[in-house]
């Protein structure tokens, strides 16, 4: 067991990434000497040359391109986008080419690309370094959409999106980048799958659903909700694409009541889907509708007023409070 | 480039064209941008002081395989046209017209390059042994590109146009890797070939932004990789004169590789030109683009009306510096073709003809089952449960008339 931030075990999965496989190699802007603008590559240049750790022009399209054609010659490209906001110029590339190509020739061709996006807000940022954007890519059919809540997940999740033979979303939650943990490097453990839910804190009185950067949040909800004696189930969904709806059903079966939380937008979002699968499989179980817990409508806020758009203990804790009234 | 390339104001028969050679010479000081051609519309061959030598290695036989290719594709051509008006294909993209510049580069190309076409490069596919009957199942809604591209190395058809060209540029980088990798562990014996992309795009996708980063991606790592515009003068109904105000290959001086420009109508110098740019750059010395000066004499594709936006004199123009009738008379002159050949060509065409028809009327919608299964490699809960829905919703109609209920 070491101990090390979410940003170093995502470094040292790709370092042993890269060791482990000579087809992988980086690529991305600034991912080179700088480390990323996160340092989340750092040092790796040294180590494995510029053959494997491209810094590219600054071109999200052609970044994502590239990556298509480098796994259709053999390569595993991980390729960074530096912020979510940044990934559209590269949408197209992403739904239209990388999400199809297997479907399309008709499982002739592969391509095992890994899609690295920093997400979320709450780190004060500008205009654009903040979204969550992973519903849009949630609802096209071809992808993979995984996001780590703690450093030994990130670990060994890097790694398990670059050996999975369909292209993986990787989202990275940033403002979670120096939160530290314990990794295990010598075994995956209880992560062994990168697309089951673990269940994060035990609970009989409900179930709050969470993924990567509100993690933590609803954990500290759930405590606070403890002191009030209620004891809430909390669950890491780890992949958002394909959902561990069994894993959602077995603890609503056993708590009646639903709350699913997310900073991107409510609308449209996954708390959505999440709601009305488990409204069909676990109908009778439940004792109160399903609560959502999200972003308002609107643009991702300015940052002086991210406090008031994004879901805090207390959103969790009034959601809870609704969900108990019935 | 080459001594003797005729100015295209001399040659190109469309005004568009000598305007913006014009405004460009006239605002910018960019000289008439010169066209590489040896095989005029007049049958004579002519010479270019880097061309010529390339065209001397063609001999008798790749002469008339070139006439060949190019009449079998546009026999294919006729054929999918009057499978689509039957209601047989739902819709045709032709090719009428770009034969030369299709089979002249296609030839140019060796089995271990790989070829990323855009959908109107049904003669390049022919190049590379692609059956012909598959390329009709993505037009009659059965398949979306019926050929492995790893048995030929012609990449699928793309339709969101320049798409493909990142994919190429990465795919050059990949051949880049390979190289390299081979080198450090120090391989002995017979090394594999050196390869090269050649990627197809045209005038109307030049406008596209994945054509400017692929260009740049392409000259920053120096990746081998061919780009292939042919510029056959309308985006549907958009003049060339909308997607730019110089001529097309003069842009690869911005990003710092040869660009050339060659009459699309001419086998012998897109043959020549293109084997010249992927030697360049399976050589390692990187990108080129290369213009092929060319026109659709057709529609953009069977749901099109050129009669409302272009001249039909226009395209009589172009029919006088027809592809394959220069080469005919190339052939005929030079002795190097008889009556016979030709005729064993037409009957070739309505064998090939015989076999698209008979082979797309046999061609049957596949199972969305497959669909179930290709949408991902690894196994997929949701895909599962979609599918476990599916033939528990299909059986519920089992016994009904065919086609009726959702399940086969």
């Amino acid at each position: 067991m070491t101990t090390m931030t979410i940003a170093k075990a995502i470094n040292e999965g790709l370092r042993a990434t890269l060791s482990n496989n000579p087809k992988s190699l980086l690529m991305g802007e600034d991912i080179g000497p700088l480390g990323g603008v996160y340092r989340v590559t750092d040092g790796l240049i040294g180590e494995f040359g510029a053959d494997r750790v491209v810094d590219t022009p600054l071109a999200e399209s052609g970044i994502i391109g590239t990556a298509i054609g480098l796994a259709l010659r053999g390569y595993l490209p991980v390729a960074e986008i530096q912020f979510d906001g940044f990934v559209f110029p590269g949408f197209n590339q992403i739904t239209t080419q990388l999400a199809k190509m297997h479907s399309r020739s008709n499982g002739n061709l592969t391509v095992p690309v890994v899609i690295r996006i920093p997400y979320g807000g709450g780190i004060g940022s500008i205009e654009h370094h903040s979204e969550s954007p992973e519903a849009l890519f949630a609802h096209t059919p071809g992808l993979r959409i995984i996001t780590p809540s703690n450093p030994h997940d990130a670990y060994w999740m890097i790694q398990q999106a670059v050996n999975c033979q369909d292209p993986v979303i990787f989202f990275e939650p940033k403002r979670r980048y120096w939160l530290k943990g314990e990794v295990d490097t010598e075994s995956a453990g209880p992560a062994e799958d990168p697309f089951k839910a673990h269940v994060v804190r035990e609970g009989t009185d409900a179930t709050v659903v969470v993924y990567g950067p509100l993690v933590p949040v609803a954990l500290a909800a759930a405590n606070a909700a403890a002191e009030d004696g209620r004891n809430i189930e909390v669950i890491d969904l780890r992949s958002i694409s394909p959902i561990d709806f069994d894993a959602i059903e077995a603890s609503v079966k056993k708590t009646g009541r639903l709350v699913v939380a997310h900073e991107a937008p409510t609308f449209g979002g996954i708390g959505g889907e999440i709601a009305a699968r488990i409204s069909e499989r676990a109908f009778h179980s439940l004792e109160a509708p399903v609560i959502r817990v999200g972003g308002f409508h609107m643009p991702y806020p300015v940052a002086k007023v991210e406090e008031d758009y994004l879901p805090d203990i207390d959103r969790i804790l009034e959601a809870l409070d609704r969900t108990f009234a019935y | 480039m080459g001594a003797t390339h005729l100015p295209s104001t001399e040659f190109d028969g469309t005004e568009l064209d000598d305007q913006l050679e014009a405004q460009a010479e006239a605002t910018l000081g960019v000289p008439p941008t010169e066209m590489v051609q040896l095989l005029g519309p007049d049958g004579r061959l002519g010479t270019d002081s880097v061309f010529s030598e390339y065209a001397e290695r063609l001999d008798a036989e790749k002469l008339r395989g070139f006439y060949a290719d190019m009449a079998a594709i546009r026999r294919f051509d006729q054929e999918a046209t009057a499978l689509q008006r039957q209601g047989q294909l739902a819709l045709w993209v032709p090719l009428t017209g770009q034969e030369a510049a299709q089979i002249g580069s296609g030839r140019a190309s060796q089995p271990q390059d790989y070829i990323f076409p855009t959908y109107r490069e049904h003669g390049v596919a022919l190049t590379r042994n692609v059956d012909l009957a598959e390329l009709l199942k993505q037009f009659r809604g059965v398949s979306n590109g019926g050929w492995n591209p790893k048995d030929t190395n012609f990449h699928l058809y793309t339709l969101v146009l320049a798409a493909q060209t990142p994919h190429a540029v990465g795919y050059a980088m990949g051949i880049q890797r390979d190289q390299r990798l081979a080198e450090a562990q120090g391989v002995e014996g017979s090394p594999e070939p050196k390869a090269a992309v050649m990627v197809y795009f045209g005038d109307g996708a030049s406008s596209e932004g994945d054509v400017h980063e692929s260009m740049v991606f392409a000259s920053s790592y120096n990746a081998p990789v061919v780009f292939f515009c042919q510029n056959n003068h309308w985006a549907i109904s958009v003049p060339t004169a909308v997607q730019t105000r110089i001529p097309l290959s003069n842009r690869a001086k911005g990003y710092g590789f040869p660009g050339i420009r060659v009459d699309g109508n001419d086998v012998v110098a897109v043959h020549a030109v293109t084997e010249w740019a992927l030697e360049h750059a399976r050589q390692g010395n990187g990108p080129v683009l290369i213009e092929a000066f060319t026109y659709r004499v057709g529609a953009h594709t069977t749901a099109d009306d050129p009669t409302k936006y272009r001249e039909s004199s226009e395209e009589a123009l172009w029919r006088e510096k027809d592809p394959l009738d220069r080469l005919e008379k190339y052939l005929r002159a030079e002795g190097i073709a008889d009556e016979a050949f030709f005729a064993q060509v037409a009957a070739d065409g309505d064998e090939l003809a015989a076999y698209i028809r008979k082979s797309t009327y046999e061609s049957d919608a596949p199972d969305i089952r497959t669909a179930f299964a290709n949408t991902y490699v690894e196994a997929h809960p949701l895909v599962a449960e979609e599918l476990a829905w599916f033939e528990e919703y299909s059986a519920g109609f089992a016994g009904e008339d065919e086609g009726e209920g959702a399940g086969r």
